[in-house]
């Protein structure tokens, strides 16, 4: 429509968190009617950029353009205004508001100062039916499925008339039914005067709707690919820095991955020994387990010295496994520690059975934010440190620069503050709290959400070894190439059920993905749960 | 593409539709019911306690403590508290007093001057809290001792007399319907404003919101500081309005009252069913909470009950209610 082929452009975009430099001289260019994928690893700086575009956090240095005029929205409303519109990764919705009330928030219309709900809902049933979206307008938002609550997201980006649509990964929570429903109103949308910006990992997804490919790493521009001439195992060696990667796994390839390495022959040992198990003692068994809300009779095992492998989709009842045997959430079934039935109520007797589970959300499962490394790492194990009721804090400093020592925790001192330090030395704290405790069951939740690359390697090699000392660990994580990477064995689930177990050896991305999206037939928008 | 999309999902579409209000209706039905139930109760087990006199006597005493919670009901909606309605209501009462007793204004002006008041206290509450970003439970707390505080250095300690002040008394006693005292009927009035206010208006509709993801809420556009504000003058207005209506009621402004009303407010709005954490309130359930409030004190007062163990019934019914709501959510959930 216009001269300048570039609808959006950002160039030299920095941002710095406290501890983090998380953009560092970004590009980006949109151009009209094109989608252009954006990628890179966790932590590469995708959401960050995304959030500088959308006027959520402001540059500390670059510039945005929008049709050739400088912009700089001062907030999402503004952004909005500008035509610019983000489905965000983390869902903002106000659960015990409609639908409606949610898609319009900010815009009610209204006669006489009051509102009318009526306009309101049918503006909303218009736009579902222009985007083909089965919705109940006038449904309480905590009534849908995560993937419904996506739609929903995706439905307030579009009821704005945005020239500019952001997405950022849009089909974690979809099935492969609602992945092609989101592609059609993509498509739609495109058109000479709109662009999309498309972040995914999901590489086969960006083959179909992209037509550009940005990628960035470690908070940095790497390099603007056209998807056509591109071959996947170019983008991904792009992101990741390097050519061989497991993440990669192009097909059953090496069934050595290459991050094994340095963790040793060991593991690489055990890896074969996983596809027997009958060598190795089951520490945990868990046998029918079910919970109200979600899971339906889940049943593995967990040998000694194994990682056991959770994949799935988003809310397809990974994280609620551990929930489950930890005693968070109630449950049925059976959870069996060394052979011998245990009662789980509540995480302390999880403890006490040797089950320590690292949530996901570190900062606030995981750790005492506020108080320091020495605290945080006897903070399961004060029983044990105490003399006549009173702690005894020179045991806990030992203690804890014991552990410092041991998994390489870099910190001035034993006395830092667990929020001053790297989500990576941060995950390694809240290991050590569970080793001091000496649990030899782990289960760790997304263990590298939001640390970065280099940290990463070291914590996949920390876990490896830890196995490779006869810990047991069931890593669950929503990256496959993680997963892929770790794990002896992977359970894969849907929708709270078990879909199937595999060896690591003969699993590929595909494989797993198949299971991940294996939906019974009756999958709708609206979650069962609260429909009784 | 489509049509797949359209069987895989279209049930979605026929299922019955849950309105929003289901939920809440049942937490309504619920306290009414426990209203109802307590009302037989001493129906029975006193033979004065449906005298018309007496039923107008809990009526009378709900008023004022309703009033304050129709006001906290919105506070509590963003997930906040507000502390300061007893004393707040106070201040009022002797500001008014002030304008009326003291400087003979015209009656209007000392009650929109009251009412203006209480609109002052909510607005430093909301200032305090959006843009100092304190706690809601300290902002309120410091609001709650300031205006104990103010009440008696404003009013020398002493009770101010509306003796002077022509049909003042009449605000609350009158009867424009036989029978009925004003006082209940602006108590209805305002209940019904405050429904009006919560379901059909943004001050409503963004109490509600930010209650239920305030970072949501921002990020949708809404200018959430500006809006919590507004959300504490109305507060702040509803008290006022008590603080008038308590000062009627009495003929006078009692500067040493006021400490503890606050709470029984909010234990009307929680019986009520009004989540403490935000995001569902309803006004029903709050004048349903404020009756069983009065209904509770004035039965046990009529069986000869001591004062004493009249707050322990009530401290018990609140833990009952709170705990019969709970329940019902676990089930939901």
């Amino acid at each position: 429509m216009s001269d300048s082929p570039t609808l959006l452009r950002a160039t030299g975009i920095s941002k710095s968190f406290p501890g983090v430099r998380a953009l560092d001289d970004v590009h980006l260019d949109l151009r009209h009617g094109e989608v252009l994928a954006l990628v890179g690893e966790n932590g590469a700086g995708k959401s960050t950029l995304l959030k500088l575009l959308s006027g959520i956090y402001r540059p500390e240095a670059g510039t945005m353009e929008l049709d050739g005029s400088p912009m700089s929205p001062s907030g999402p409303r503004q952004a909005n205004e500008l035509g610019i519109s983000v489905i965000h990764q983390e869902f903002h919705l106000m659960p015990d508001l409609t639908v409606a009330q949610n898609i319009f928030i900010g815009r009610e219309p209204r006669r006489a100062g009051l509102i009318r709900d009526d306009v309101l809902e049918r503006r909303a049933a218009a736009l579902f039916e222009r985007l083909g979206i089965p919705l109940d307008p006038r449904q309480p938002v905590s009534h849908l499925s995560v993937a419904g609550q996506q739609m929903v997201e995706i439905a307030k980006a579009l009821s704005f008339d945005a020239r500019v649509l952001i997405m950022d990964e849009p089909t974690a929570a979809l099935t492969e039914t609602e992945v092609a429903t989101l592609f059609r109103i993509v498509r739609d949308f495109v058109s000479p005067r709109t662009g999309v910006i498309y972040v995914s990992h999901r590489m086969d997804e960006i083959k179909e709707i992209s037509d550009r490919i940005t990628v960035l790493r470690d908070g940095r521009y790497v390099d603007t690919l056209p998807t056509a001439s591109t071959a996947t195992r170019e983008v991904i060696a792009a992101m990741v820095g390097r050519q061989l990667e497991t993440g990669a796994r192009p097909g059953a390839a090496s069934s050595d991955p290459a991050g094994l390495d340095a963790a040793g022959l060991d593991a690489a040992g055990l890896d074969a020994a996983g596809l027997d198990p009958a060598g190795r003692a089951v520490v945990l068994s868990v046998r029918g387990l079910s919970t109200r809300k979600l899971l339906r009779d889940v049943s593995f095992e967990l040998h000694r010295g194994e990682i056991l492998g959770f994949a799935g989709l988003m809310g397809a009842g990974r994280t609620e496994v551990a929930r489950a045997i930890i005693g968070a959430d109630r449950s049925t079934g059976v959870v069996e520690v060394n052979g011998r039935p245990v009662t789980v109520r509540n995480p302390a007797d999880a403890v006490r059975n040797g089950i320590g589970y690292l949530s996901e959300d570190r900062k606030r499962y995981g750790l005492l934010l506020d108080q320091d490394v020495v605290r945080n790492i006897m903070l399961s194990s004060l029983p044990g440190m105490t003399r006549g009721g009173f702690v005894r804090d020179a045991d806990g400093r030992r203690v804890a620069a014991e552990m410092v020592d041991r998994l390489g925790i870099r910190t001035p001192s034993v006395t830092q503050t667990a929020k001053n330090l790297s989500g990576g030395n941060q995950q390694k704290v809240v290991l050590a709290k569970w080793l001091v405790r000496d649990c030899d069951v782990l289960i760790v939740d997304e263990p590298t959400r939001g640390i970065d690359v280099g940290a990463k390697d070291e914590i996949y090699g920390l876990l490896t070894s830890l196995a490779a000392q006869g810990k047991s660990i069931i890593v669950i994580s929503s990256e496959l190439p993680e997963v892929l990477r770790l794990a002896d064995r992977i359970v894969v689930m849907c929708e709270g059920r078990v879909t199937g177990t595999l060896a690591n050896a003969d699993a590929t991305q595909h494989d797993i993905m198949e299971l991940a999206t294996r939906f019974g037939a009756d999958r709708s928008l609206v979650t069962t749960g609260d429909a009784e | 593409m489509t049509t797949t999309s359209t069987t895989t999902t279209g049930p979605t579409g026929k299922r019955p539709a849950t309105r929003f209000g289901n939920r809440q209706q049942l937490q309504q039905i619920l306290a009414f019911a426990g209203l109802v139930g307590i009302f037989a109760f001493f129906s029975i087990a006193s033979p004065y306690f449906l005298d018309w006199a007496n039923v107008k006597g809990i009526l009378l005493a709900t008023a004022v403590t309703g009033i304050m919670a129709l006001g906290a009901t919105f506070v509590i909606a963003t997930g906040g508290i507000d502390l300061s309605v007893g004393t707040g209501m106070t201040l009022c009462s002797v500001m008014t007093g002030v304008f009326l007793a003291n400087l003979g204004l015209p009656l209007v002006v000392g009650v929109l001057g009251g009412l203006a008041i209480g609109a002052l206290i909510g607005l430093l509450n909301g200032l305090n809290v959006s843009y100092l970003r304190l706690p809601p439970f300290i902002a309120t707390l410091a609001m709650m001792m300031v205006a104990q505080g103010l009440s008696l250095v404003i009013s020398g300690t002493k009770p101010i007399y509306f003796s002077d002040v022509a049909g003042f008394d009449q605000l609350a006693a009158g009867e424009l319907i036989p029978g009925l005292p004003n006082a209940v009927l602006i108590f209805f009035a305002a209940a019904a404003i405050a429904g009006l206010t919560l379901s059909k208006t943004l001050t409503g509709r963004y109490a509600l919101s930010i209650g239920s993801n305030e970072e949501a809420t921002a990020i949708s556009g809404v200018d959430v500081r500006r809006w919590k504000v507004i959300i504490y003058v109305v507060a702040g207005l509803f008290t006022g309005l008590a603080g008038v209506v308590m000062a009627s009621r009495l003929n006078s402004a009692q500067p040493g009252l006021g400490l503890g009303y606050e709470l029984e407010a909010i234990a009307a709005v929680v019986i009520g069913g009004t989540s403490l954490r935000g995001g569902k309130a309803t006004i029903l359930g709050t004048v349903i909470g404020a009756l069983i409030m009065a209904t509770l004190t004035n039965g046990l007062r009529i069986m000869s009950i001591p004062q004493e163990w009249q707050k322990v019934a009530v401290g018990i019914v609140i833990v009952l209610a709170v705990y019969a709501d709970i329940l019902r959510r676990g089930k939901e959930a």
